[in-house]
């Protein structure tokens, strides 16, 4: 994920309701959200939010090509060019036969390669320390807004009000 | 985001148009004349491709003892003095790969409605009209097969030939004999009937409960209806199954494939899920069915996308395992398609797979396509027509063989049978309010949102 650090209001919601129609209240309003967090997935808050869309499914098409390149680079090379072996019959090079190989390699090259980018692009997975948290009780029962101060142009007192006027029962400020 | 998607009115009546009936009734003349032209064409020598040339290169392309065989049966069908009347035969085929294909097409409509009442499915309760009005043309198609085949069966079905049965005449054909039990005329006769009454029947109920369900509303019908369509895939499950082997596999009577019940199945699916989505966008086209927003659509794409890769997936494991088995009773099957009757069946081979599988994955792939009503058309199209090709290249080889051709008489008989088609859809449509105003599920159906 992209920079965090620097200073935050944070809104805390009770109900994912409240919270998914605070967000574009507070978009006309002129405020620029960060993020939410919730526990569960709340239909249309991605739409809400306007972020943009995800690009992880081009990703997946490139890593699947390459899988499905490197299956029969592997297969027509060693079988067929480097050491010409002779299998059930069939010519050295024969594409049936690499099919399923090839089905498997692009769909391991796709998954691995689209979990990698996922965890990459957030700054997850193993050897990665600095998970911030604005509030841990959005893993519980609580919705949870993130507006970074320095991208706002309204002061922290406008922010505040805005969040509480859209029904936030509380505004944090957390600074990383 | 349900609250932003404005849902437009739920009572809406489809007006078959006497433009729209006029287009019909004019591609099916077409047809016929095409009809007409190639059945002229192909009584004067025309039409086919050549006959003489290559019925002495598939002798001598005899491999095995599969082949062997194969080139006896045709040896005994020239003797018996079929070919002055190739044309007649090649209507009869022509009419038993179209009724096959859409008696499959039109019973995918049942199929549909069965397994989403069965998984009680929400989503596609606002376009369940579409899919409720196909099974309606299977009595047509029912009873072209049944005079096609009283009258073209001998010609159709190498099986029908008395010769074979008897023990130490010189037809005897002792892998045949074996297959008495199953494919002789009268247990064929019944079981052909026996699927259309069915299925047309299973049909009937629910489309009434359907009706009544508009008018009256409750659950009541709704619980009916997935007692019904349980019922009906549970018959559906064997005579999908036993109704491929009759229509198709028992043309080529020596050879057999335990995957062939599924093979036809995910081709009728997959095409059948095509005439859906292609008729939901058609009368979007003409300001129907708004209410069917961009995830139904995308959705439905998903579903021809993925039920395309289902058929390819079926077609290469019966592919690859006879390829890699190399059984010469098996691989007959392949060879006659890729090398048989001077190679004429290798070009429909690789576009049956180029349009129903590299054209729609490739094409449908991306999210947007899927709702992008051009391109949903065109996939739609090509896997339609793709599947028509796959019928042809299973029935073909099997039945004319050598003289096989891809002319104005194949071209006429699907045009006259999806003109046809077409009407009895449009009909059934104009039938009921387009929307099924009182489905329990319509309401998710309306606020279907994959975001």
């Amino acid at each position: 994920m992209a920079e965090i650090s620097g200073k935050y209001l944070v809104g805390v919601y009770d109900d994912d309701d409240t919270v998914l129609h605070a967000v574009p209240k507070l978009r006309k309003a002129g405020v620029k959200i960060k993020e939410v967090y919730s526990p569960f997935p709340i239909h249309g808050l991605d739409e809400a939010l306007g972020h943009p869309r995800t690009r992880i499914g081009i990703a997946a098409f490139m890593f699947g090509v390459t899988g499905c390149c490197v299956a029969l680079t592997l297969m027509i090379w060693t079988m067929g060019i480097d050491w010409p072996m002779i299998v059930g019959g069939k010519d050295p090079i024969s594409i049936p036969n690499y099919i399923p190989i090839t089905f498997e390699l692009t769909v391991l090259f796709t998954a691995f390669g689209m979990v990698t980018t996922f965890f990459i692009s957030n700054g997850l997975g193993p050897g990665t320390h600095f998970h911030p948290r604005f509030d841990v009780r959005s893993t519980d029962n609580k919705f949870v807004m993130a507006i970074e101060l320095g991208r706002n142009s309204m002061t922290e007192d406008e922010i505040s009000r805005a969040l509480r006027d859209s029904g936030a029962e509380e505004v944090n400020v957390k600074q990383f | 985001m349900a609250s932003a998607h404005s849902i437009p009115s739920i009572e809406e009546r489809f007006e078959f148009t006497s433009g729209a009936k006029r287009n019909l009734l004019i591609g099916g003349g077409v047809g016929v004349a095409l009809i007409l032209l190639g059945a002229y064409l192909a009584a004067n020598g025309g039409g086919g491709h050549e006959v003489a040339a290559h019925g002495a290169e598939q002798a001598a392309a005899a491999v095995g003892h599969g082949a062997a065989e194969h080139g006896a049966a045709a040896g005994h069908e020239a003797a018996a003095g079929h070919e002055g009347a190739s044309w007649v035969k090649r209507i009869w085929v022509n009419l038993w790969v179209n009724s096959v294909y859409f008696t499959g097409l039109a019973v995918i409509g049942m199929f549909f409605i069965s397994y989403n009442y069965l998984a009680q499915a929400g989503w596609s309760a606002v376009f369940k009209r579409v899919p409720e009005a196909l099974p309606a043309f299977l009595p047509f198609t029912g009873i072209v097969m049944l005079l096609t085949f009283f009258f073209g069966g001998h010609e159709l079905f190498h099986w029908t030939h008395e010769g074979l049965y008897e023990v130490g005449g010189p037809e005897y054909d002792p892998i045949i004999a074996g297959k008495r039990g199953f494919l002789n005329t009268p247990f064929f006769v019944f079981r052909l009937v026996f699927y259309f009454v069915v299925w047309y029947g299973l049909w009937r109920v629910i489309r009434n409960l359907s009706l009544q369900e508009d008018e009256i509303g409750g659950t009541e019908f709704y619980e009916k209806s997935i007692r019904f369509g349980t019922a009906f895939l549970v018959v559906f499950g064997v005579t999908s199954s036993t109704s491929a082997w009759d229509f198709v596999m028992s043309i080529d009577t020596h050879w057999f494939s335990t995957m062939f019940g599924w093979y036809t199945l995910a081709s009728w699916h997959v095409a059948g899920l095509a005439v859906i989505t292609l008729t939901i966008v058609m009368l979007r086209e003409r300001g129907y069915l708004r209410a069917v927003n961009s995830s139904h659509l995308r959705d439905l794409g998903k579903f021809v996308f993925a039920f395309s890769i289902f058929w390819t997936y079926v077609w290469f494991a019966q592919f690859l395992l006879i390829y890699y088995a190399n059984l010469p009773e098996e691989t007959i099957y392949y060879l006659e398609r890729f090398r048989g009757h001077g190679g004429f069946f290798k070009v429909p081979f690789f576009i049956t797979l180029f349009l129903n599988f590299f054209f729609p994955f490739l094409v449908l792939m991306t999210r947007d396509a899927k709702f992008t009503h051009s391109i949903l058309k065109v996939a739609c199209w090509s896997v339609i027509i793709g599947h028509y090709m796959d019928f042809y290249t299973n029935i073909m080889p099997g039945t004319l063989g050598a003289s096989a051709g891809f002319g104005p008489l194949e071209w006429g008989f699907f045009l006259l049978f999806i003109c046809a088609f077409g009407y009895s859809i449009a009909s059934q449509l104009e039938k009921a309010n387009l929307i099924p105003r009182n489905h329990p599920m319509l309401e998710e159906s309306l606020h279907h949102d994959i975001a």
